[in-house]
């Protein structure tokens, strides 16, 4: 370091990594934000509290607390690298035994390791359980392997060194190239090709340029950008300093979801330690190369997701959309040039100027270069975070990564690009996630949630669900997605009350492709996608709420009846209490009984009882 | 609208003074200054949107506009509590209906309100807290609950209720 400032990396990396070796054996915990609502603080403090920190058999032990491992259905995990151990749904009273077994005598814990839900087998670290070993984790790579708020670690992973290379082999219109050759594409729904954008705004006119992260994250069911931001925030700027050099930018924003506190936190942190050691501010690791940045909060809407709204939010305005052209790449913040990329866009980044155009279109299909993170949920049994190649079938996620559906049920549908995208269904199980087959099925990548559905879901309620979202974070600017989001939720809410005509299906559609077409954004555009998915694949369930009055999921309240069966009731009165509406009476030892004229179906009665005495019907 | 009209206490007005001079009175921070105010009130009072606007040189009506286009502000005052129930995707397909309308019950408020007159509690429903993992998910303050049902919810309430008095 000369002055402060980091100028030899490799010499840096070196340094880091004889910084990471004196911490002996390392034991990573999970501190996403999932693992930290299932208590990994406590884990960690146990762990320090039992002098994990200091030397065991003369060998010393580190606990650090990490970024999302992705495994979020089986956490607090606890990873041991060193003997490829991976515990899972460790809570604070097993840490003793950990410290005691494996860490004071070596045996393996083996009440803690994951056990293959299908088959009963031990899988003992992340090379065997299958959710890991299927597989490619390039952007997600140090994600759960190192401490986020210790810029060493990031430096000992090689980070900043693509900044370091390219500031000082490459020129501007090089590092452009690369993006351009790799195939990159917009990793936050639109696909666009990354290296034409930044081609545009490193050759439009203008002093001063801007450079944004997209780290507005609002699609229902995705939280791959916060997992990067959590647990790898020097990347994600690593990525942003490449691409303020190779556009000629000199300041930055990253524009984050106030939902996302510990994102925030993160990044923050990062920010100060890489401009201590030199990676942002001034004179970038002792070249004439600039970049300042900022974080700016979001503060809760949907649409600031489309990039002129962004803008607009940063400039302190309502974050409502603009007509296209003139493009931010021309006009943007502030007037000025601007590069916008979503979060994981940036985190491939580096990766890609390390390891080669090549690599990157060696790891996807033609056309849909690299891999994709996903953020897979629903009714599957291995809940989490994922990435995997470009072009890898929904059959390999759902039911070789995923485990296959909770509680043995049937697969109904998948649901991909949230309230953008669409429902795919069991003929599309082989179809290779990439841009254009997915368009060709009328659902789109989007920025990675993977909802997967099983039979006990209405597909008719998932359809008003999201438009109901949607009419809430339309911004109103244009008539057909305010007025027509509305309009279609009436039509939506008709459905599942049981009200609805077969000519409302007609509307249905007719309005569906009105908004489609009448809208500026992305936001209105997109947003009749779940209906018109849906209704090409499960209109027979439509029909069944109008012609046959039923839910065939049993979902739709309009539709159920709830009843106590006398001679399972034992009058425990438990139905009664956890009733939100009074609707359940009777006496203490006595059958109780549910006022129908009450009873707003809601189901807690169902969970309620211990007898299992309550019943749909 | 007059500005101030309802007369901010002096105390009140240096703390706005002092976030407005912290952002530079700058159009751009409008958002995060907002938010300031809301950290300190729970809530934007409209007295103190009017003084900003006033202070920063925008019209009121600009002011209200970005206070009332984000969901995060809040125009009515919120709980010491406030309870985020997550109604994204994965939530909603887990059930996270019935365990807000279980708190809505515990917590005794019926249609559309949403504060407790003790002013302890707010609860309501947001769009996605990115935890999909764990659905469904329920937020209190900064607190992630993960996993919640109907009767697990009414356990931390109950704690929540102890621990305020």
């Amino acid at each position: 370091m000369i002055n402060g400032i980091a100028v030899d990396m490799i010499k840096e990396q070196e340094k880091s990594k004889e910084y990471i070796k004196q911490m002996g054996t390392r034991v990573l915990v999970c501190a996403g934000t999932g693992c930290v609502a299932n208590g990994s603080l406590d884990v960690v403090k146990r762990f320090e509290e039992l002098g994990a920190n200091v030397s065991m058999k003369k060998e010393r032990v580190t606990t650090i607390k990490t970024g999302c491992h992705g495994f979020c259905e089986n956490g607090v995990l606890v990873m041991i690298p060193d003997k490829n151990v991976t515990y899972v749904k460790v809570k604070g009273d097993d840490v003793e035994e950990i410290v005691e077994k494996h860490l004071k005598n070596g045996e393996i814990v083996e009440r803690l390791l994951y056990r293959d839900p299908q088959n009963g087998h031990i899988q003992q670290g992340n090379s065997d359980i299958n959710f890991y070993a299927q597989q490619t984790r390039t952007s997600l790579s140090n994600c759960g392997h190192l401490n986020p708020e210790d810029i060493r670690e990031s430096i000992a992973n090689s980070t900043y060194l693509a900044l370091s290379n390219a500031l000082k082999e490459l020129s501007p219109e090089e590092v452009c190239d690369i993006i351009t050759d790799s195939g990159l594409k917009g990793r936050g729904g639109g696909g666009f090709p990354t290296g034409r954008k930044w081609t545009f705004v490193r050759t439009a006119q203008g002093d001063k340029k801007y450079v944004i992260c997209n780290g507005d994250e609002g699609d229902p069911g995705a939280f791959m950008d916060r997992s990067l931001m959590e647990g790898d925030p020097h990347r994600v700027i690593e990525g942003m300093a490449l691409a303020a050099y190779a556009v000629g930018a000199d300041e930055g924003y990253i524009y984050v979801r106030a939902e996302y506190p510990l994102a925030i936190e993160r990044l923050r942190k990062a920010i100060t330690d890489a401009e201590k050691y030199g990676f942002l501010g001034s004179k970038i690791l002792g070249t004439k190369f600039n970049f300042k940045l900022h974080i700016k909060e979001g503060a809760g809407a949907f649409v600031c997701g489309e990039e002129t709204a962004l803008i607009a939010s940063i400039e302190g305005e309502r974050g409502m959309p603009r007509p296209k052209p003139p493009f931010p790449a021309n006009k943007g913040l502030f007037g000025k040039p601007t590069l916008i990329n979503n979060v994981e866009t940036f985190a491939n980044v580096p990766g890609i100027m390390i390891n080669g155009a090549e690599w990157f279109q060696s790891l996807g299909t033609e056309g849909s270069a690299g891999t994709k993170t996903f953020a897979l949920t629903g009714e599957v049994n291995n809940t989490g975070l994922i990435e995997v190649p470009m072009g890898t079938s929904l059959r390999k996620i759902i039911f070789d990564i995923g485990g296959g559906i909770r509680n043995n049920k049937k697969f109904k549908a998948v649901q991909i690009g949230g309230p953008s995208g669409g429902c795919l269904t069991e003929e599309h199980l082989d179809l290779p996630l990439d841009y254009a087959s997915l368009l060709k099925a009328g659902a789109m990548v989007g920025s990675g949630g993977l909802v997967v559905l099983n039979e006990d879901t209405c597909i008719v309620e998932v359809a008003r669900f999201f438009m109901n979202f949607t009419q809430n974070e339309s911004c109103g600017k244009c008539v057909p997605c305010r007025e027509g989001t509305k309009n279609m939720l009436r039509i939506l809410e008709k459905l599942v009350a049981g009200k609805a005509e077969l000519s409302d299906l007609d509307i249905l559609e007719e309005l569906a492709l009105a908004v489609k077409d009448g809208s500026l954004c992305g936001l209105g555009k997109t947003a009749p996608n779940p209906v018109l998915s849906t209704l090409k694949y499960f209109k027979d369930e439509y029909l069944a709420h109008i012609e046959g009055k039923r839910c065939p999921a049993g979902v739709c309240e309009a539709f159920k009846k709830i009843v106590i069966a006398e001679d399972l009731c034992k009058g425990c009165s438990k139905c009664a209490r956890s009733c939100p509406v009074d609707a359940i009476e009777g006496k203490v030892k006595q059958p109780y009984k549910i006022d129908q004229n009450k009873c707003i179906k809601c189901g807690a009665c169902l969970s309620s009882c211990p007898f299992n005495a309550t019943k749909e019907v | 609208m007059v500005a101030t009209k309802q007369g901010l206490t002096s105390e009140k007005q240096s703390k706005l003074n002092g976030i407005l001079k912290k952002y530079d009175y700058k159009k751009s921070n409008l958002i995060a200054i907002l938010q300031q105010i809301q950290e300190v009130y729970r809530y934007l009072p409209e007295e103190a949107l009017t003084y900003v606007s006033v202070k920063m040189g925008l019209s009121p009506a600009s002011v209200f506009g970005v206070a009332t286009f984000y969901s995060q502000f809040s125009l009515n005052p919120k709980g010491k509590f406030e309870i985020k129930v997550c109604d994204g995707t994965a939530c909603h397909v887990r059930g996270s209906m019935p365990v807000f309308n279980a708190i809505k019950k515990k917590l005794g408020l019926t249609g559309e309100k949403i504060t407790t007159d003790c002013l302890r509690f707010s609860v309501e429903t947001v769009s996605c807290l990115g935890a999909c993992g764990l659905a469904p998910v329920v937020m209190i303050n900064d607190k992630v609950y993960p996993k919640m049902t109907s009767e697990a919810m009414s356990i931390v309430l109950d704690e929540l209720m102890k621990k305020h008095v």
